[in-house]
């Protein structure tokens, strides 16, 4: 890529817009998962009495936790999706097309 | 007796997963097996089925694009289902119902970490490096790099943790065929070299895809039907099982706890970290992501093996209670049918005996099949990913600088698949007494240590330079594999040395070593000021607009 096209696609509104919004949803996931995993690991390491805490009859917490963060991380990777899906195909089909246009000048 | 029983399970548990200290292998524990032909019958037809797909898939292996990853026409489910194939080894299956057998709720931390790995993944990695690469990861991380010594380390990185994750394989293959199927550890491991040689050499990427595709979609169906059959004995309800299994297992409610090999904190971060950031550096599942036509079609893979992952892993939750109730208190599977006698077969068999007592011969014949699918999947997949970094990152790109014509390439990389496969049934044979745990926890610890870091900065951090990302990356592979050799697991258990004399006494060194790796990728990066690293550094802007936007990446895919 030229240096011509590379400066209009980063001035495009729309990479700019494409760029910022998936680097805040891809780290605003990323912290949940590393939070939620971290923390669960912090309850192995320093309270793990409480991983067999009955919930549920014999259902202890830790096996609550243990569905609980493999369906979240199932539906982490879901949201991401359907936010991708939605709105980032269209801005980079916005942007390519700018940019074949900006080509042919 | 009971106490001698327990510690031969264990042992067996641990020689598919984790790195701890115990380091028989499961055949001690055990006796061989009669031939079981539903199995025998079971698996031909598996084999003949991929072999068919292989024949197939070889008149429309031309290109190194379809030869590296399946001419990159995959869709992002079929990839899902493939990159789940991959990942689901014998160490996942076997290995965590086998250790929630003997230990409880700890197997389980194994099936959650090795799941949270993905959703990272796909939030900072899928779309850049399907963006970026074309055949390896090395091509992501030597995209504004000097090619030669990002792929050089790169292709070290490769073939080290694949070399490490097939010796776990191949051994654990050759004892449980031999366990399963009443064969030789010797016939069990050339069966498996061979086929994978065949697969690989005549199918590649296609070949290797669809056999991976299958194979999950028999090892989901025949975990689903084992997990129902259980729960249908105590009337679909799991708070009964959980109940039973605390009831009947001798450590009773201590069964439920973390356990005693993560009672350590270090300990506990140490394999988190291993657990989720390994996965992210493991060759043959990053080359999944060049199959695929697009960014967009990445991103569903990551969705759709997330998914088939994260079920198959709720699933071992019902299996490994399961194996408890039903397999540990019925004497015909224990030596001498004896309650007392150790598990037939050894310490890794708790799913493949929970399948008999639930559906009888045949479902017994049918998990085992779909065992020995799984490892041959999995080898398959390895194989390919150390031929490519031979081919595509150290003939073609090292050695040859580029100038090689694809037939020449595709060819050095079949001739270096027969030599893998030769290599690692010799390893196998070698290794055959060998902790296959160890392993595998060494083969993450070296991926998030070595691979990961160097990957991950050179698509987010624009002041990587090559002096950075080999100095850390090569920091990051030789600190994690010294240190796992002074760890207990390697140092006291395989080499003898008395309790307690281990230099490092964590099990897994990822806590350390990663952290080192981003510190020396970091370091020698910004007190780089040589004109090369200027360059790299200001050609971060046009790779970062193709990382986010893939204009230009199909161009180069057309190549």
């Amino acid at each position: 890529m030229d240096q011509t096209s590379l400066r209009r696609i980063e001035n495009d509104p729309n990479y700019r817009k494409l760029v910022s919004e998936r680097k805040s949803l891809g780290w605003t996931l990323a912290i949940i998962t590393l939070a939620m995993y971290y923390g669960y690991i912090a309850i192995v390491a320093f309270a793990p009495s409480l991983i067999a805490v009955p919930l549920f009859g014999s259902i202890t917490l830790g096996i609550v936790l243990g569905v609980a963060i493999i369906l979240a991380s199932i539906l982490l990777t879901g949201i991401y999706v359907i936010r991708a899906n939605a709105e980032y195909d269209e801005l980079t089909k916005a942007i390519v097309n700018a940019s074949k246009m900006g080509g042919k000048r | 007796m009971k106490s001698l029983a327990r510690a031969g399970a264990v042992a067996g548990a641990c020689c598919l997963l984790t790195g701890s200290a115990n380091a028989a292998g499961p055949i001690e524990a055990g006796t061989a097996q009669p031939t079981d032909w539903n199995a025998i019958l079971i698996f031909a037809a598996f084999v003949i089925l991929t072999l068919g797909i292989t024949y197939w898939a070889a008149q429309h292996t031309r290109t190194t694009k379809d030869f590296y990853a399946a001419g990159g026409g995959v869709t992002g489910f079929q990839n899902g289902l493939a990159i789940a194939g991959d990942y689901m080894s014998a160490a996942s299956f076997l290995g965590i119902s086998a250790l929630v057998f003997t230990s409880g709720y700890y197997g389980l931390i194994y099936s959650i970490g090795f799941l949270v790995g993905w959703p990272i993944i796909m939030f900072l990695m899928a779309e850049p490096l399907r963006n970026l690469g074309r055949f390896t990861f090395a091509d992501v991380a030597s995209y504004r790099l000097q090619a030669t010594p990002i792929r050089a380390m790169a292709a070290t990185g490769t073939l080290v943790v694949v070399a490490l994750y097939l010796i776990a394989q191949m051994v654990g293959a050759g004892q449980l065929i031999q366990l399963l199927f009443g064969l030789p550890y010797l016939w069990a491991v050339v069966i498996v070299g061979v086929l994978m040689i065949i697969y690989v050499t005549f199918g590649g990427m296609i070949a290797t895809t669809w056999v991976q595709i299958i194979k999950a979609a028999l090892l989901l169906l025949g975990s689903t039907v084992m997990a129902l059959l259980v729960l249908s004995r105590f009337g679909f309800n799991f708070n009964a099982l959980i109940a039973k299994a605390i009831e009947v297992h001798p450590k009773h409610e201590a069964i439920m706890l973390p356990g005693a090999a993560v009672a350590n904190p270090i300990n506990a971060f140490s394999l988190g970290i291993a657990l989720m950031f390994g996965t992210a550096g493991l060759p043959h599942i990053l080359m999944r992501f060049f199959t695929v036509g697009n960014a967009k079609e990445a991103r569903k893979s990551v969705f759709w093996a997330t998914t088939f992952i994260g079920y198959f892993y709720i699933l071992t939750f019902i299996i490994g209670f399961g194996a408890i109730v039903l397999v540990a208190t019925n004497p015909i599977y224990h030596v001498g049918n004896d309650l007392k006698g150790a598990l037939l077969g050894g310490g890794n068999m708790p799913a493949i005996h929970l399948a008999h007592a639930v559906g009888g011969d045949l479902m017994k014949g049918f998990i085992a099949a779909v065992a020995f699918a799984t490892i041959l999947a999995v080898v398959s997949g390895l194989t390919l990913s150390g031929a490519s970094a031979v081919s595509h990152d150290l003939y073609a790109s090292v050695f040859r600088h580029g100038n090689v014509d694809e037939a020449t390439e595709v060819r050095v990389s079949r001739i270096t698949t027969v030599l893998l496969g030769i290599v690692a049934i010799i390893l196998g044979v070698v290794f055959e007494k060998i902790n296959v745990a160890f392993m595998v926890g060494l083969a993450f610890a070296v991926a998030a240590s070595a691979n990961f870091p160097v990957l991950l900065l050179s698509i987010l951090w624009r002041g990587l330079t090559t002096r950075g990302a080999v100095i850390g990356g090569f920091v990051g592979l030789i600190s994690a594999l010294v240190l796992t050799i002074v760890s207990p697991g390697i140092w006291e258990a395989v080499f003898g040395y008395p309790r307690g004399s281990a230099l490092f006494p964590y099990v897994s060194p990822a806590l350390f070593t990663m952290p080192l790796s981003f510190l020396c990728c970091w370091l020698f990066s910004v007190t780089d000021s040589s004109k090369t690293a200027k360059t790299e550094q200001a050609a971060f802007e046009a790779q970062y607009v193709r990382s986010q936007t893939g204009i230009g990446a199909d161009v180069a895919a057309a190549h």
